[in-house]
């Protein structure tokens, strides 16, 4: 018996008992299910970290010179954490001999953050996020007023109470109306609205909006940093080679200034989105894991059922399979009819589980932050394993059946 | 075709093969099976010779070897000793998927109780010796088609066993039987399960079927049906006790 009429029974063998059919591969089709949705969404959480929030959170082809790193792993030890701290901090004084070691197209920004109290005369007061930059910090973050218009050089230079806001606060604290020339209060100190931001949009649902930016030799900075300390030092270059060419001169004149002898590591931090990749990359190693070892459970329970139910069909099949030993079915005619039931059983299984998972995928992203990016692969993997899954289950009923004795067979009664 | 000319094939040299003239040549078969600590002995040492286009009936009553006989010459058993020589090939001594290749190419089976597949159509089950033969799907559909036209049913050819007639269900089993054109039909108790009329029935297809030319050989225990045939063997205790020719009392008729 040729494999495509093998094909042929076993389709037979499905459209005339699709209940019990589908009752057969329903552990495959669950497992199934759940590892094309949970791939589908780690793909699409991957596609988002790379493409979108990076993009968001750490500016394109640039990287960060700080203490200590922003974004970090967790899984550091109280010993690590104590010694992170303990470093010295980036100074004001630090940032021109950088600077001037830096080429021409490099742009630059200082900056230190902390939460700090905002007040309008037309709400309550919030706990807000303030950001005490330099200059080109606007120009680094690709960040422009959509109302009023950016600090000038000379508010910079004079550390003016001037103040940018964020789409959210000039939403909540002034609501309705035009919020340029008016007054906000930081932790007390009063500020003129010179421009509203365009917005930042989101990050896993979470807008990025709620913020202000004030130059930092402005009074109420002093409350988001130590004197003549800066948080970080953004660095940005026209490319990516040049961001990497930036980042090794920096981190030469920092060990320099630091006294650092040629075995000892960097006491500071150079941070760049590959960190924060990294970052998310542990978490997509777990997630994957986990995404595709519990559904593999599903799946081993699912061929255990295949396999039992393929044994009962055998059992109730032996008259067949006498009679068609009789006319001439070889052991293998017989492996290769029973194997091809059970392969295709499980992959007709596990094509409706590739179906419902990009469904259920969709259905999560739709409902929820989380992206969902259905990958060509998945659904062929899918398939595939469905099919390899019926096979391994197979392989004993199968043989069973081909080991029959004819004569025995044929004297069997259903 | 004398009586002599046969016990000379049966009893020459051990290991030689037969002359063609012969479709079934055994020699010293004999089968013991071990039921429950107790061993059987149902063949004691068959010598048989079936030349072609023999019609030949093998009778016996139960515990005789009858059924044990037929599945050897069938193909569905081995012998524990002996050789049988099917069609001028040794097949005491194939292995199980040989032996598989042979039933399907050398041998056509009627059951008593047709062994047809009860979820598939006449055609299907009469193309199936065709499919494990590996032919084509449209060459089975035909030839199927063919066997069916020879027992008058190709008009029910979609029709499931369960839509038939017992004579009916015969019939196709015979059309089975016929499809890959083999050496012999190996009938067990073909009218078995039928009624008197039916039987009679069958019984014609039968005549017709050997006058054209196919070997046919029944294992029956009704003396009625028997009498059909052209050669009684009858087998006792495991050996061949009389083995007659006569002319069948019932006139032939044209295929």
């Amino acid at each position: 018996m040729s494999i495509f009429e093998a094909f042929r029974l076993a389709f037979e063998q499905i459209r005339v008992q699709k209940l019990k059919s589908f009752f057969t591969v329903i552990g495959v089709t669950i497992g199934v299910t759940f590892l094309i949705a949970v791939v589908s969404i780690v793909a699409g959480m991957s596609r988002y970290m790379q493409d979108d929030l990076l993009g968001k959170i750490i500016a394109v082809n640039s990287f960060e010179l700080r203490q200590r790193p922003n974004i970090n792993i967790g899984d550091q030890t109280p010993a690590e954490r104590r010694a992170l701290r303990a470093r010295p901090a980036i100074y004001e004084s630090d940032v021109p001999p950088v600077v001037a070691a830096l080429p021409p197209g490099i742009k630059w920004a200082t900056h230190s953050s902390g939460g700090l109290t905002v007040q309008s005369a037309y709400a309550r007061p919030t706990n807000v996020e303030i950001d005490a930059v330099s200059d080109q910090y606007f120009t680094i973050k690709d960040m422009d007023a959509v109302q009023g218009r950016l600090p000038s050089t000379q508010e910079f230079a004079l550390g003016s109470a001037v103040v940018v806001i964020g789409k959210d606060v000039a939403d909540y604290d002034f609501p309705g109306l035009d919020p340029i020339g008016r007054e906000l209060r930081i932790q007390g100190v009063p500020y003129s609205v010179v421009g509203v931001a365009e917005s930042q949009g989101s990050v896993f649902g979470q807008s990025l909006d709620k913020f202000v930016v004030v130059p930092e030799r402005s009074p109420a900075s002093r409350w988001v940093r130590r004197q003549h300390v800066v948080a970080g030092v953004t660095i940005q270059g026209e490319s990516d080679a040049a961001m990497r060419d930036a980042m090794q001169t920096t981190r030469e004149v920092m060990r320099v200034r630091r006294r650092l002898h040629p075995t000892q590591p960097d006491n500071f931090t150079l941070e760049t989105a590959d960190s924060a990749l990294e970052f998310w990359n542990k978490i997509k190693g777990y997630l994957e894991i986990a995404g595709v070892a519990l559904p593999s459970i599903g799946l081993v329970v699912g061929a255990i059922v295949i396999m039992n139910i393929m044994l009962v069909a055998v059992a109730e099949r032996t008259h067949e399979i006498g009679i068609r030993k009789s006319l001439g079915a070889r052991r293998i005619d017989i492996l290769r009819q029973f194997m091809v039931e059970s392969a295709t059983l499980a992959a007709v299984g596990a094509i409706i589980g590739v179906a419902l998972g990009i469904g259920f995928a969709k259905l999560i992203a739709a409902v929820s932050p989380l992206p969902a990016a259905v990958a060509v692969w998945s659904i062929f993997a899918g398939v595939g394993v469905g099919a390899g899954v019926g096979m391994i289950a197979g392989v004993y009923p199968a043989s069973r059946a081909a080991l029959l004795d004819p004569i025995a067979a044929l004297r069997h009664e259903n | 075709m004398s009586r002599t000319a046969e016990r000379e094939a049966v009893v020459s040299a051990p290991g030689a093969t037969p002359d063609n003239r012969w479709v079934i040549v055994t020699r010293g078969i004999k089968r013991e099976y071990d039921m429950g600590g107790e061993v059987v002995r149902a063949l004691r040492g068959v010598d048989l010779a079936i030349s072609r286009n023999e019609y030949v009936a093998i009778m016996g009553p139960s515990g005789s070897g009858k059924s044990t006989l037929m599945n050897v010459l069938g193909c569905l058993d081995t012998p524990d000793d002996g050789e049988y020589w099917l069609n001028g090939q040794l097949v005491s001594t194939m292995s199980d998927d040989a032996l598989a290749r042979v039933r399907n190419k050398e041998i056509g089976f009627v059951f008593q109780t047709f062994n047809l597949l009860p979820r598939a159509s006449a055609l299907h089950n009469v193309e199936l010796p065709l499919v494990y033969a590996g032919v084509a799907a449209d060459e089975r559909k035909r030839r199927a088609k063919q066997a069916l036209e020879k027992v008058q049913l190709e008009n029910r050819m979609d029709h499931r066993p369960n839509e038939l007639s017992g004579g009916q269900r015969q019939r196709v089993a015979i059309a089975r039987a016929l499809v890959n054109d083999p050496s012999m039909l190996l009938a067990d108790e073909p009218t078995g399960n039928l009624d008197s009329q039916t039987s009679e029935e069958i019984m014609r297809v039968f005549e017709g079927l050997a006058s054209s030319g196919q070997t046919v050989v029944m294992v029956t225990h009704e003396p009625d049906i028997a009498q059909h045939a052209r050669r009684i063997v009858v087998l006792r205790d495991g050996l061949i006790s009389t083995d007659e020719r006569r002319e069948a009392f019932v006139s032939r008729q044209g295929a």
